[in-house]
């Protein structure tokens, strides 16, 4: 009893410090002078492998994902005569709640998982320490260029999946199912709003742009420098990033709705 | 500090998850010499060298790298003082993404501002230097561990540094690539006025280029002269070190109950 009691308190003061560790590693990777015109290059590299590699991934799954909201909408609608609500249900759906989370957890198992391995390969391969044996800060080299990149990367991939699952909702209801074209783009129109729905949308796939990076180049970062190592750091990244993705989601849709 | 030494280390201790890798050490490394750190695997003879390099702090003791006291360095200053050290890690280290070129020029990029055909000139020379140059071109997964290591060497050297840090310079290489390395490190270090320090447990290799040898054991220094000296020495630790022999003070077995009673149980 007394042992689990005393596993149970180690194991928490580990995970709040490691928490903490994380936090001093992103303020060490943030507070530091900016150098455009030597990051620029760092960070399209970075822009290209975190954000537009992502792509295929995000824009299939969009697809997908609003094809079969609208067909399951489009049922229940239909049971209430108002199948003509089913831009305003894909809409509200998608760019509230669906856009930003499934993207990030896409993002986190495209490009969180590829930063965690890099990351961790270049500690293990002791590319991090030579860099460092040279004067040459790989929290500026390395960390901050993916930092940003998928801070940047995050909200734009939302925003492609948003349309995208959109036009597959359209597809499915009105090409597919005969939904009305005017209802469904007019019922959209009326009930999506700029600051509420989308503005919000954007805030949270730029909070979760930061978590997902965030908790990918720390783990990359805090790798074992082993092969089992980089294998669990990896794992744990795609975890972490997933459960705080969630968390926060709940968080933040109750603070946004909390004035309505 | 005396100022034939480049670095000077007194009283230094360090310890690692409660075990001690060093106890009050004392060592002097001279200039423009080639000092070999010699000790059987896991003595802290890579630790000694992350200490110089700033890059672990050791828990007492003072560490005195040409006028700068390692320990209490700045974050700042310490990037500073590692402009003029180069390292050959024992894996190499090579960055994977960029070619042979790109990673000797990696150094000279980031702390220069010379212009793209000096950097060329620079690298080219560096290169030429480890007789690379054709190789230019290659990716790191295209080179043999030996090829990979003389790269990381031109890398390395870019910027000349004062001193150089061979980490296990002669693990993991075929005869022909230890003794191009054996070459290099001495004619690098004779031509360009460096001062290496080579940690390494390859006797030979290392007896034939080092002018000062420490023998590292349990967090002392158990032995210290020219390669000429410790083959004479009589302390029974360096003697079997030395002439590698398969018994002795470090025994052979690992220590556990007797053979007749493990058979017998």
């Amino acid at each position: 009893m007394l042992k689990s009691i005393q596993q149970l308190g180690s194991t928490t003061i580990n995970r709040v410090n490691e928490v903490g560790q994380a936090g001093v590693f992103i303020l060490k990777t943030l507070i530091r002078i900016p150098r455009p015109i030597r990051s620029f290059p760092l960070l399209m590299q970075e822009l290209y492998s975190v954000g537009v590699l992502s792509l295929p991934i995000i824009i299939v799954s969009a697809l997908f994902i609003g094809m079969v909201v609208s067909l399951q909408g489009y049922n229940v609608l239909s049971k209430f005569s108002a199948s003509e609500e089913l831009g305003q249900l894909v809409a509200l759906s998608v760019v509230r709640e669906l856009g930003p989370v499934v993207s990030a957890l896409l993002f986190a198992g495209r490009a969180g998982s590829a930063l965690t391995a890099e990351i961790g390969l270049m500690k293990t391969t002791e590319q991090l320490a030579s860099m460092e044996m040279m004067g040459v800060d790989p929290l500026w080299k390395i960390i901050s260029p993916r930092f940003w990149a998928g801070i940047i990367s995050m909200p734009l991939l939302s925003m492609i999946f948003c349309a995208v699952a959109i036009f597959g909702g359209y597809m499915v209801g009105v090409h597919w199912l005969g939904v009305d074209n005017g209802a469904f783009w007019n019922n959209m129109q009326n009930s999506v709003d700029f600051r509420l729905d989308i503005v919000n949308g954007v805030i949270k796939s730029v909070v979760f742009g930061c978590l997902v990076t965030w908790i990918a180049v720390f783990q990359g970062f805090a790798t074992v420098p082993t092969a089992e190592g980089i294998g669990l750091a990896t794992t744990r990244s795609v975890v972490y990033a997933s459960l705080a993705v969630l968390g926060f989601d709940f968080v933040l849709t109750a603070l946004m709705m909390g004035g309505w | 500090m005396d100022t034939d030494n480049l670095i000077e280390i007194k009283n230094l201790t360090f310890s690692r998850d409660g075990r001690k890798i060093f106890d009050n050490v004392d060592l002097s490394i001279k200039k423009g010499k080639i000092t070999a750190i010699m000790g059987p695997s896991g003595t802290g003879k890579t630790t000694l060298l992350q200490l110089i390099g700033g890059a672990l702090k050791p828990e007492h003791g003072e560490l005195h790298l040409n006028g700068y006291n390692v320990p209490k360095l700045s974050r700042k200053k310490l990037y500073e003082m590692r402009k003029r050290i180069g390292m050959l890690f024992q894996s190499s280290a090579l960055f994977t993404n960029l070619s042979v070129y790109e990673n000797v020029a990696f150094p000279l990029r980031e702390h220069t501002k010379l212009s793209e055909s000096l950097i060329y000139d620079l690298v080219l020379m560096k290169l030429e230097a480890v007789g690379l140059r054709g190789a230019r071109n290659l990716m790191p997964s295209q080179l043999s561990g030996g090829m990979a290591r003389r790269v990381a060497l031109a890398r390395a050297i870019a910027l000349d540094p004062e001193l150089m840090l061979y980490d296990e310079p002669f693990t993991g290489q075929d005869p022909i690539s230890m003794g191009v390395l054996v070459k290099l490190i001495k004619k690098l270090n004779d031509a360009l006025g460096m001062t290496s320090i080579i940690v390494s447990h390859d006797v030979p290799e290392t007896a034939s280029i080092a002018d000062y040898i420490y023998v590292v054991s349990g967090g002392k220094i158990v032995g210290s002269g020219s390669p000429d000296v410790l083959q004479q020495d009589d302390n029974p630790y360096v003697k079997q070190f030395i002439h590698g022999l398969p018994d002795g003070v470090v025994p052979f077995h690992y220590p556990a109950q007797s053979y007749q009673d493990d058979i017998l149980r």
